[in-house]
């Protein structure tokens, strides 16, 4: 096992939590605010994880530049998606959850 | 040999965002099911690179490019279509 194989390994692991505390807020959250924030966790922090592991595997540097870009992409769609979603939330009215 | 441990990983990606179904039938607005979608569609990406990876066919990481883009426009679809501003937060109803 070579050490950018243990890497790749240790990162998908990362990677994966990510996805999964991301998934597990997405659900456990108590209004689409709040969800939204973990939503973004899993998008950037998860996929970023992944690419790196990916890239890590690829061995080229067109092919890191591509996986980047990729990421940068779901960064900045994810970021102009939630915005759009939270304000149209705002304004058909649903409040802000707070702490009972 | 650790090529193949990715394609595990894609399949254990899948699992943990399934869970993400459970908003899509629960989430009391439209927002939050199209929150889900987003999750699944980034979800989607995560797996398609680590299956190019696993399976060994570069080609599927111009797959993942289209479908972040698809992702993206989906989420403007959404909010341009089906979320009237000043209506209540119901989902589906389109009312012109």
């Amino acid at each position: 096992m070579t050490l950018s194989e243990v890497g790749s390994i240790v990162l998908l692991f990362v990677g994966t939590a990510f996805f999964a505390a991301g998934s597990v807020g997405v659900l456990r959250f108590p209004d689409v605010y709040t969800r939204l924030h973990a939503l973004t966790k899993a998008d950037n922090l998860g996929l970023g994880f992944i690419v790196l592991a990916v890239a890590l595997r690829s061995g080229s540097f067109m092919v890191t530049a591509k996986l980047v870009l990729i990421w940068a992409l779901v960064l900045v769609a994810g970021a102009t998606a939630s915005y759009l979603v939270a304000q149209a939330a705002r304004a058909s009215g649903i409040e802000p959850w707070r702490r009972p | 040999m650790a090529d193949q441990v990715f394609t595990g990983f894609a399949v254990a990606l899948l699992g943990t965002v399934i869970i993400g179904l459970i908003r899509v039938e629960r989430g009391p607005s439209a927002a939050d099911r199209m929150l889900a979608a987003q999750l699944f569609g980034t979800a989607g990406v995560g797996i398609l690179l680590l299956l190019s990876v696993g399976l060994g066919m570069p080609s599927l990481r111009d797959v993942s490019l289209v479908f972040g883009l698809l992702s993206a426009m989906a989420a403007v679809a959404f909010v341009k279509r089906a979320w009237h501003r000043g209506t209540e937060a119901r989902d589906g109803e389109a009312r012109r």
